[in-house]
């Protein structure tokens, strides 16, 4: 029982860890650019949104798999190709978890507006400078949301699993397809208990979120 | 004051030159000014005074410009400086002061990025000046629209600028939070090296605060000089309003104790104002309100009236309606005096024939004091 939880946890915290270093250029940049195809970017970021979970593993089984340019290149790298492995997972959770990471820290960086940074530039701080001295530190609530749903929301990954993970103990198998594979055994005491746990995380993370928020944004007003 | 002829503009002063299209108008100004001394960017909403401002701090470019600070160009055709790395302090209409720092914090924000540049104020009489120490611990969160205002001036400050600007720093402040900061300004702008360059569209506010102006309209700089002299041209705008005034600067002469007048100096004169206004010596800015001026032919002999000044009539103004301003300048003949404007109606004006060039006698009913702190 335990295997799963730990890796659930593990892959929704390296999932988070990966969103939060990769995502937040990409945010800023979806915030303070000017081009015009940066919606294009945009709709592509917040894809994962309305995709079918299944579509998304199908595709990703696809360009990950040991035929395709990509799995290719890991079997170079890593000798094998990353579906049915801890490291697809990794994989599929990022693209999945994407967009409830990317956009409340667009939004954070949005509400800034340029006026603080054109203060920073005044008081000599370059542009490098002024987003980690400035917007990052302002955008601390919309960092904190990010990095919760992303958290709370790979926790909750199934479709996209079970297309490019499987199912191996120990090594693949997180909590929702052990809740899955507990009712379809008919054990239902295991189900029941797993999920009555996320049911609590969940409201836990949401509460906890909702009330740090008010606190951040309080004190950045 | 500034004294323009010493300074050879191109090499110690500000030489500025933005044109291009922006936002709403076509902008297209330039003008020279002197490398010390107080400078208000003067005219209506949405003339185009801000973005100068921050053509000026590199916050906005124009197509066309040329820009120079003491003979290092900041911006021609060839390169512009960014914002970054121009030594330029720049105060905000509302403060924005960064919410996630301490007040310290945000005092010392550009300082710590100054590098070797010595402080033009040191830090510790800059906290001093403008009242500071209570604050410095405390979140920005709780201050007083006066309080936030004083911590942007000096955060900029301590960034080590060659050049000062503010764009309507006293805007977003309320009439008693206005009083309360003013001073302060005065004081700092008389310590001050460096140029200041504020923008703003409040007449006391200008008196008050600045040697030198340059006046706007619609993204064009319609005049440029010392202040004296622009608030009382009579072709202007700003002459043509209802309160219109001038400010005249003055020098204590002495003080009668047996009926408290002071006697001062200005040029081509003498003027008497009531009450104590400071040492044998010191110099203040008065301001005459053009309504508060009338014209006699001859000395009059039978009157209340404090102050009548010889004075010779520069050029008559004809305004809508029944008035026309008209400039004066103290002194008969050519004694090139300090310059005010009058008021009078286009009837008096007939009927007493007066002509560009005569001599007559100013009858002065009231001078007041601008600030009331004395200035250098």
């Amino acid at each position: 029982m335990w295997d799963p939880i730990w890796i659930t946890v593990k892959l929704a915290f390296i999932t988070t860890v990966i969103l939060l270093v990769l995502g937040t250029p990409v945010a800023w940049w979806l915030a303070r650019s000017k081009v015009w195809w940066k919606e294009g970017v945009a709709a592509i970021v917040a894809l994962p949104i309305v995709l079918p979970p299944t579509v998304m593993g199908f595709y990703l089984l696809i360009a990950l798999g040991p035929d395709s340019p990509i799995g290719q290149i890991t079997i170079e790298i890593f000798g094998r190709a990353l579906p049915f492995t801890f490291a697809g997972l990794v994989v599929g959770s990022v693209i999945y978890s994407m967009p409830f990471v990317i956009q409340p820290i667009r939004n954070a960086f949005e509400a800034i507006g340029d006026r603080p940074l054109e203060v920073a530039a005044t008081l000599r701080a370059s542009r490098l400078d002024s987003f980690f001295s400035v917007a990052l530190p302002m955008a601390r609530p919309g960092l904190l949301t990010g990095a919760v749903l992303g958290f709370a929301h790979t926790v909750g990954e199934f479709g996209v699993i079970l297309m490019i993970g499987g199912n191996i103990p120990g090594e693949t198998k997180v909590l929702s397809v052990a809740i899955y594979d507990h009712v379809e055994a008919l054990e239902w005491g295991q189900a029941h208990i797993l999920s009555a746990g996320l049911l609590v995380f969940s409201f836990l993370v949401i509460l906890s979120m909702m009330v740090l928020e008010k606190k951040l944004g309080r004190r950045l007003r | 004051m500034i004294d323009t002829k010493d300074s050879d503009l191109k090499n110690n002063g500000i030489v500025a030159q933005f044109s291009g299209p922006l936002d709403q108008f076509d902008l297209s100004v330039a003008f020279e000014l002197p490398a010390r001394g107080v400078t208000a960017l003067f005219g209506r909403s949405g003339c185009g005074k801000t973005t100068v401002l921050r053509c000026l701090a590199g916050l906005s470019e124009t197509d066309g410009g040329f820009l120079s600070i003491r003979g290092q160009v900041w911006h021609d055709e060839d390169h512009f400086l960014p914002t970054y790395k121009r030594p330029v302090g720049f105060v905000f209409q509302d403060a924005s002061l960064f919410p996630h720092l301490s007040v310290y914090e945000n005092l010392v924000f550009g300082k710590k990025r100054a590098g070797g540049r010595s402080d033009i104020v040191p830090i510790d009489d800059l906290i001093d000046l403008l009242g500071l120490e209570e604050l410095l611990d405390r979140s920005t969160h709780h201050l007083s629209g006066g309080e936030r205002q004083r911590v942007a001036i000096g955060r900029a400050l301590l960034s080590g600028p060659e050049l000062l600007l503010m764009d309507e720093p006293l805007a977003a402040l309320d009439k008693f939070s206005k009083n309360e900061i003013i001073p302060y300004l005065d004081r700092l702008f008389k310590t001050l090296d460096i140029p200041v360059i504020f923008v703003s569209h409040d007449t006391e506010e200008v008196e008050r605060l600045a040697d030198y102006m340059v006046l706007m309209d619609q993204g064009k700089v319609i005049s440029n000089g010392p202040l004296s002299e622009v608030l009382s041209d009579p072709a202007l705008f700003i002459a043509k309003g209802s309160k219109t005034s001038s400010v005249i600067d003055v020098e204590v002469m002495s003080f009668s104790e047996t009926d408290r007048i002071t006697e001062t100096v200005v040029d081509g004169g003498k003027i008497l104002i009531p009450g104590v206004l400071g040492d044998v010596g010191s110099k203040h800015r008065i301001s005459i309100a053009a309504n508060d001026v009338s014209l006699a032919i001859d000395k009059p002999s039978e009157t209340t009236i404090l102050n009548v000044l010889p004075a010779r009539i520069l050029d008559i103004h004809l305004l809508d309606g029944a008035r026309c301003n008209l400039l004066l300048s103290i002194g008969h003949r050519d004694q090139h005096g300090a310059k005010f404007l009058a008021r009078i109606t286009q009837r008096s004006l007939r009927k007493f024939d007066f002509k560009v060039g005569q001599d007559i006698y100013a009858q002065v009913k009231s001078v007041s004091m601008v600030g009331g702190v004395s200035r250098s």
